[in-house]
């Protein structure tokens, strides 16, 4: 997928619907909040590496996700690949 | 969560021996079936027209479970095959290279290694992407109790065996809580092309029940692992070997 397709608001969208399907609380939603604060796990951000890399073509690693903290930091990196 | 009704299975050394027999019991428990072969692309076609003979839906795929490359295009494909998500793998596809510690060859500790371990986690972790989104799976590795219990002349194989056990046990509590589980059989001596030598070496003298099993045995045994039945049972090891471990 080419870069002018993905939006900010697009991959914001995505990655909140992924925490949603994991069991997040959509009321906790925000782009500070953080994974820990989301119960959002190791495996959960595996899952939404695959989701990112299926939407949107970005591949992410094991290495990529481990460095983010926030939802925030998942939604700019997401973008900064895309 | 239960299986799809187009749910697929594949099944990696299906040509014969307990592969085959395992390709016929999910398939009549009603999987639709892929099964690769490397060597044997006629006791593939007979596996697949056994199943569907019976009613079942199969398919056959040439695959080295050692060509790391091939791996993920030949999940892809089997799915696209027989039109449904690949949401249960049995890991069956072996090797063995026996020979004393002392006396092994890299090479013959390296396929051994490579086709029972490393080929096993390749296609697990391939196949663990569709089953952890769609919520259900089954991965079924075929230990054998080499591993567990001691044999000499089979350290490769015991060392492979005993990863493979240990790769299951961690592997599925990783994955538990999207209603995918991973279990592994762990035959004993088996009646197939495989172990026709050791039986003959006087093997069954040290089996309580005193003969060698039927891989229909160890396949009613995969049957269940890979059922709904069995989806509150992961990270276990089901010994199939007439009391050899015991």
């Amino acid at each position: 997928m080419s870069s002018t397709t993905v939006t900010a608001e697009r991959v914001e969208q995505v990655v909140y619907q992924a925490l949603e399907s994991f069991g997040a609380d959509p009321a906790e939603f925000s782009r500070e909040a953080t994974f820990e604060q989301l119960d959002v796990d190791s495996l959960d951000l595996a899952e939404l590496s695959q989701i990112a890399e299926e939407e949107f073509g970005v591949p992410l690693k094991g290495d990529d996700v481990k460095g983010i903290r926030t939802v925030g930091d998942a939604i700019d990196l997401i973008v900064s690949r895309a | 969560m239960t299986r799809p009704d187009d749910a697929v299975i594949l099944v990696t050394g299906g040509s014969r021996g307990i592969g085959a027999a395992c390709a016929r019991a999910l398939a009549g428990d009603g999987w639709a079936v892929a099964l690769t072969y490397r060597t044997s692309p006629e006791g593939a076609a007979q596996t697949v027209r056994d199943i569907e003979d019976a009613g079942g839906r199969a398919t056959a795929i040439e695959l080295d479970v050692t060509d790391a490359g091939g791996i993920a295009g030949a999940v892809e494909a089997v799915g696209t095959t027989l039109g449904g998500p690949v949401l249960g793998l049995v890991n069956n596809a072996g090797v063995r290279a026996d020979d004393l510690a002392v006396s092994i060859e890299d090479d013959a500790w390296d396929i051994v290694l490579d086709t029972n371990l490393t080929a096993a986690f390749r296609l697990t972790r391939q196949a663990l992407r569709g089953m952890v989104r769609a919520r259900f799976g089954r991965v079924v590795n075929v230990a054998s109790v080499v591993g567990p219990r001691a044999n000499a002349g089979q350290a490769n194989y015991a060392a492979a065996k005993s990863g493979l056990i240990g790769f299951t046990r961690t592997a599925a509590t990783e994955v538990a809580r999207r209603g995918v589980t991973i279990n592994a059989v762990a035959p004993g001596f088996i009646r197939t092309d495989m172990t026709a030598d050791i039986l003959q070496n006087g093997a069954i003298d040290a089996i309580p029940a005193r003969r060698a099993g039927e891989p229909d045995e160890v396949a009613a045994c995969v049957r269940f692992l890979a059922s709904d039945d069995a989806g509150y049972v992961t990270g276990t090891t089901l010994f199939v070997d007439g009391g050899l471990s015991a």
